[in-house]
């Protein structure tokens, strides 16, 4: 079984110097939290993570959790790991202080959630749902359903779902079939949900599912889909949770991966209609989900990191400890001495910083936006779904890499490599698929502005080479060359984009894929371009994190540009095709015809 | 009444040891840093004695440079007061501590010292003896319960072949041992209140104690590997092998 140490350094160094938390914080108007203090708090945290949760990881991969009679038994230990979690207040940490919340910026939320769904992904779903939920209420509900309910969301007492698939729902919510049906002072919801993650669970003695339905006389599609509260269990007059409402959980899916993750087919109003409250104003759900979606998306793009740094950490590991071959004096050789094992290792690594780079500082403009900066809020819908896309895909490729480290131990799934790869495989599919990413990408945040963020993206680009360009280091310099290579491609790639997007009913569709890809290494390649720089400029000054370190993080850019940086002009060579063979061949012809 | 507790900044127990290239010491550069084990552990014994309203105020005192400001800090997350950093270069030698603590302890007159029974690099366990020899204070070592009653406080302490129980008067000092308790997680709100809480630094000088050098470090080396084992064939052989290859028996 692998351990897992919180990468500490790292992340206190993106927060300081990639993100600029201090500053953050002062616009922010928060006096006494800092890049200091945020350190503390992931040292902390990472000791429950990797005493407590990481543990627990290859446990609920064995036994899942199981159910009956409506309820589900979550695997053994995961309900005094939550307590204790709750306990020590970690569910409050983002949330709003009216409501009991700490009221810390979402980056440190993120920086903290990064830790908790290294050591334990399936686990971690549970509260990432909650946090979801209270987004919803905070942003859409009445302020009774959020004296009700935020308070023991917020600090976990209770926890949150999102009831949004059905059988012929997935990808296209417009598709929604569920009904709501007014009655009274509340509503009689009926229908079936189905892969609601956590949808039910003993942990807690409450749940709060959020689901989207359709009123009687609702417009079809997008425009008829309304936001309800549906808790497991009533609420008495005091508030609390009292009788069992009509709603239960019918069965749980055999999966892949995740399997500590109860995937519930829930089913609401087998007897009388199970009682629910609108959120906000009828037919606005699908609205309210769009207001919602930048936050859930970098949350399971921050999953991809997580994974991903947890795999690292074990082929690290294994290939200092594997020897294979002898040198001439006959010590052994440890595989992490072989010049394709280091290649591997150096993209897991090179990989995850360029991921957490890109990750901290999505959320921190998730910061900035609510600040009503409008610049960052363009930056969070153009970053959100490559932080969701390009970092859930990187993912299969560096978790894959770990089982390649590890050899034919790799494959045993004793070593528990095999369930990271298996965990990380849910990543580009839920809370929209990688090709909804790719479209969204290439559709509403490109061509749909004319281009604008896009743009305002390559300037910020090219203000890292021009400061690239002043620098001295050969080091700098590979940076800056590869850098340039990659933007100019990119460059010809969006514009391409842009003059082409009306040619044919599929340009878009075609490349897609390959644009979203192009953008996470660009995006990646310029986040560890200006770690380097900063790094270099911190090696002539007193600071924090050591000359290892530093020369780490530059020689680690380094490699992402060697390795890494040619994939975006590949990706950008197919864009420039159109893929215009894509739809050459009908059906019949794909059948073999 | 007042506790005060030492607690020493040591290389994290889950870190790995390295030896510096020219031997003189063990390479602490840009390694893991934590309190150490048994001193977390008198840490969280004070916290429960003022949970359980036996204590009103916890103090967290550490002698060393600055860095060791950082383990202070975790005490004061886990739900400890206020904070004393001593400011030295390095962290001194147990005589040293002992004096410099039982000049704390004079100006702060808490009821009750708790140490760890001994810190885990240099596993010396010496320095809540010699504090308590300085003090003229009754001393329980090695504690694995803790009672206090009547002005008494009782101590079951581990020693070889089962456990003793002491019952001392107070102010007394007394050593943590492992099975005394089980550290709790730091919570988030008491991570965020820990940067409110008093810090003072004080130094030597000011205490009015002389740093003093009774040893000096001549070398350190890291264990000798353990080279590869052999099969042995027969019991015969493993004898052989015992007797007259390893002369063990
Ligand atoms: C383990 C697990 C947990 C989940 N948890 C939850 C949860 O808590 N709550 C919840 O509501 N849902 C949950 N889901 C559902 C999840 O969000 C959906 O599975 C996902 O959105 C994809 O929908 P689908 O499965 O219907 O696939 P489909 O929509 O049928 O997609 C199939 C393929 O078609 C592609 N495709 C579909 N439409 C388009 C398009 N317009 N353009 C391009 N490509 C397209 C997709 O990219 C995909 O490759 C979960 C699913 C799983 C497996």
């Amino acid at each position: 079984m692998s351990t897992y140490t919180p990468p500490v350094k790292d992340a206190s160094f993106v927060l300081d110097q990639l993100v600029g938390l201090d500053q953050l914080c002062e616009t922010l108007q928060l006096d006494e939290v800092n890049t200091e203090l945020a350190t503390v708090i992931i040292e902390e945290a990472g000791k429950l993570a990797s005493d407590v949760l990481a543990p627990l990881n290859r446990v609920g991969d064995e036994k899942g959790a199981t159910v009956a009679d409506g309820q589900v038994q979550e695997t053994a230990g995961f309900a005094d790991a939550y307590q204790q979690f709750v306990e020590n207040g970690w569910a409050t940490l983002t949330g709003p202080e009216a409501f009991g919340g700490q009221n810390l910026p979402n980056v440190i939320g993120t920086a903290v959630n990064e830790l908790w769904h290294s050591s334990n992904m399936s686990f971690a779903l549970c509260p990432m749902l909650s946090q979801g939920a209270v987004e919803a209420l905070i942003a859409h509900g009445s302020d009774e359903l959020k004296a009700q309910y935020l308070p023991p969301l917020i600090s976990g007492e209770w926890t949150g779902t999102m009831n949004l698939t059905e059988p012929n729902a997935g990808s296209d919510l417009a598709a929604v079939a569920a009904k709501a049906t007014p009655a009274g002072d509340h509503y009689k919801i009926n229908g079936q949900k189905i892969f609601i993650t956590w949808g039910d669970h003993q942990m807690t003695s409450n749940i709060v599912h959020l689901v989207l339905a359709r009123l009687p006389d609702a417009p079809a599609g997008v425009k008829g889909i309304s936001l309800f509260i549906v808790p497991k269990y009533l609420l008495d007059d005091q508030g609390q949770p009292a009788e069992l409402n009509d709603v239960s959980c019918i069965s749980l899916e055999h999966k892949m991966g995740i399997h500590g993750s109860p995937t519930c087919v829930m089913s609401f109003g087998d007897n009388d209609g199970a009682i629910g409250y609108l959120v906000g104003e009828e037919n606005k759900g699908l609205s309210y989900m769009f207001t919602m979606m930048n936050h859930a998306r970098q949350a399971v793009g921050l999953q991809g990191l997580s994974i991903s740094e947890r795999a690292y950490q074990q082929a690290l590991e294994y290939s200092q400890e594997r020897t294979q071959g002898s040198r001439k004096d006959g010590s052994k050789i440890a595989i992490i001495e072989h010049p394709d094992v280091r290649r591997m290792l150096m993209a897991m690594k090179a990989g995850n910083e360029a991921m957490r780079a890109l990750a901290y500082r999505a959320a921190a403009d998730i910061d900035h936006a609510h600040q009503g900066d409008p610049a960052a809020h363009a930056r969070v819908d153009l970053y959100t779904p490559i932080v969701k896309g390009w970092m859930t895909e990187l993912a299969q490729e560096l978790t894959s890499l770990n089982i390649q480290v590890l050899g034919g131990m790799g494959f045993i799934e004793e070593t528990g490599a095999a369930q990271h790869y298996r965990d990380a495989r849910i990543l580009p599919i839920y809370e929209g698929t990688t090709g909804i990413q790719a479209f969204d990408l290439i559709g509403r945040k490109t061509v749909y502005d004319k281009g604008a963020a896009l743009k305002a993206l390559h300037a910020d680009i090219n203000d890292t080479l021009t400061q690239l360009s002043a620098s001295y280091s050969p080091q700098l310099a590979l940076l800056q060359s590869k850098l340039k290579t990659a933007l100019t491609h990119a460059t010809a790639a969006g514009e391409w984009i842009l003059e082409n997007s009306a040619s044919t009913p599929h340009t878009l569709g075609n490349v897609s894929f390959d644009n979203l890809m192009m953008m996470g290494y660009l995006t990646g390649g310029w986040l560890l371009a200006q770690s380097a720089l900063l790094a270099s400029q911190l090696t002539t000054q007193d600071n924090p994190y050591g000359d290892a370190f530093l020369q780490g993080k530059i020689a680690t850019a380094c490699f992402y540009a060697e390795y890494f940086l040619p994939r975006v002009s590949q990706h950008a060579d197919t864009v420039l095709t159109g893929l215009s063979s894509t739809f050459a061949l009908t059906t019949e012809q794909m059948q073999g015809a | 009444m007042k506790i005060l507790v030492a607690v020493k900044r040591v290389i994290d127990y889950n870190a790995k040891v390295r030896v510096k290239a020219d031997n003189s010491d063990v390479d602490l550069n840009n390694t893991k840093m934590a309190i150490n084990p048994f001193c977390e552990i008198a840490v969280e014994e004070a916290i429960r004695l003022k949970e359980a309203g036996s204590a009103d105020e916890v103090i967290v005192v550490s002698v060393g440079p600055k860095a060791c400001q950082e383990q202070i800090r975790t005490a004061l997350a886990l739900g400890a007061d206020r904070g004393i950093q001593i400011e030295t270069d390095d962290i001194p030698e147990s005589l040293n501590v002992a004096k410099l603590l039982a000049q704390v302890v004079k100006n702060e007159e808490p009821g009750l010292v708790l140490l760890g029974k001994q810190a885990i690099d240099s596993d010396n366990n010496q320095t809540g003896q010699m504090l308590s020899a300085l003090l003229g204070m009754p001393q329980a070592t090695f504690a694995s319960e803790l009672t206090l009653k009547d002005g008494k406080v009782q101590v079951a302490r581990e020693i070889d072949g089962g456990s003793q129980t002491l019952s001392l008067s107070l102010p007394a000092v007394i050593t943590a041992d492992l099975r005394l308790n089980e550290p709790r997680y730091a919570s988030l709100p008491n991570i965020m209140k820990a940067k409110r809480k008093p810090l003072t630094v004080t130094t030597p000088e000011t205490l009015g104690v002389e740093l003093k050098t009774h040893s000096t470090l001549i070398k350190v080396t890291p264990p000798v590997e353990r080279s590869a084992g052999i099969l042995v064939n027969s019991v015969d052989e493993l004898v052989e092998k015992l007797k007259n290859q390893a002369n063990v028996i």
